[in-house]
């Protein structure tokens, strides 16, 4: 594990460079391939709507995904990340045009902790909703 | 319906090894497109001391949710899956994974509630690789809706 980050130079209320992730259909298509998860609901509007959905949503597991990157990348060694939980709260819902949904994550240290390491608290949000909860990331800093 | 609470605590059988590709793992990245070198270039990897291409830290839930299958698919325990969402998602990680662990998933329910008609439960899903280690834990909370009274 090699973090690119020292644990010395960072505190509480320190801010990880925010990151914006687009989000197409082709985009869940792609996702619903490499994941195994098939659930018409992803890619599927006609049935999104019949089960009471506004319209195709993304993965929560895509949606994960892409929030940790703000993490990894900030961090270098994605074995940095040690524990990663989230809570779904809202779908991130995603037209069927060229533009898609936008999925906007922000984060910062939320702790810090024994070890060298800390507690990143990340926020997600898109079409002005908060998708993810309770969204947090223990990692190890050199 | 409200679930048996018995059911807390039942363990199910290991599965059978997912050997982890590299090429897997690329397709996977790619598929977030996260370019982070660790996923698909072993000298990269190895770099930053891991002896092959690690993958993402969410990639294992595929397999981990492959394997809570035998609880959701349980007939004894009766959750009807059209009505499940995920609700949360945890992984706590001894180790990332990488190209050539071939894991098995012991998945076990930790909980059961029934809050305001919907049925919540809670598996958590131990990943060990061949030779035993510990790998990641992933914990994860489905949330079976409240069936609409017909």
């Amino acid at each position: 594990m090699a973090a690119k980050i020292s644990y010395t130079d960072v505190e509480v209320g320190t801010e990880l460079p925010a990151r914006s992730f687009p989000v197409t259909r082709a985009t869940l298509v792609r996702y619903a391939g490499a994941s195994g998860d098939f659930n018409p609901i992803h890619w599927n509007e006609k049935f999104a709507t019949e089960v009471g959905l506004p319209n195709v949503i993304a993965h929560g597991m895509f949606t994960m995904a892409e929030a940790i990157r703000v993490v990894t990348d900030w961090v270098g060694d994605p074995a940095a990340v040690v524990e990663y939980g989230v809570r779904f709260t809202k779908p991130v819902v995603v037209p069927n045009d060229d533009e898609g949904a936008l999925i906007e994550v922000s984060a910062k240290i939320g702790a810090v902790l024994d070890d060298n390491k800390v507690r990143v608290d990340l926020t997600a949000m898109s079409a002005g909703q908060k998708v993810l909860g309770m969204s947090r990331a223990v990692v190890r800093l050199a | 319906m409200a679930l048996d609470q018995s059911f807390v605590g039942r363990a199910y059988p290991p599965t059978a090894p997912y050997e982890v590709g590299r090429e897997k793992i690329r397709e996977f990245a790619e598929a977030v497109g996260d370019t982070n070198p660790a996923y698909t270039d072993p000298e990269a990897a190895k770099a930053l001391g891991h002896p092959d291409v690690i993958a993402p830290p969410t990639f294992v839930f595929s397999i981990t949710f492959k394997a809570a299958g035998q609880v959701v698919e349980d007939p004894q325990l009766g959750l009807d899956y059209s009505r499940v969402v995920h609700g949360d998602q945890k992984f706590a990680y001894n180790r990332p994974v990488r190209a050539g662990d071939r894991l098995s998933v012991t998945s076990t329910i930790e909980a059961v509630k029934s809050m305001a008609g919907n049925d919540i439960l809670d598996i958590r899903g131990d990943v060990h690789d061949e030779s035993g280690e510990h790998v990641v834990t992933a914990w994860t909370k489905l949330v079976a809706r409240a069936a609409q009274e017909a």
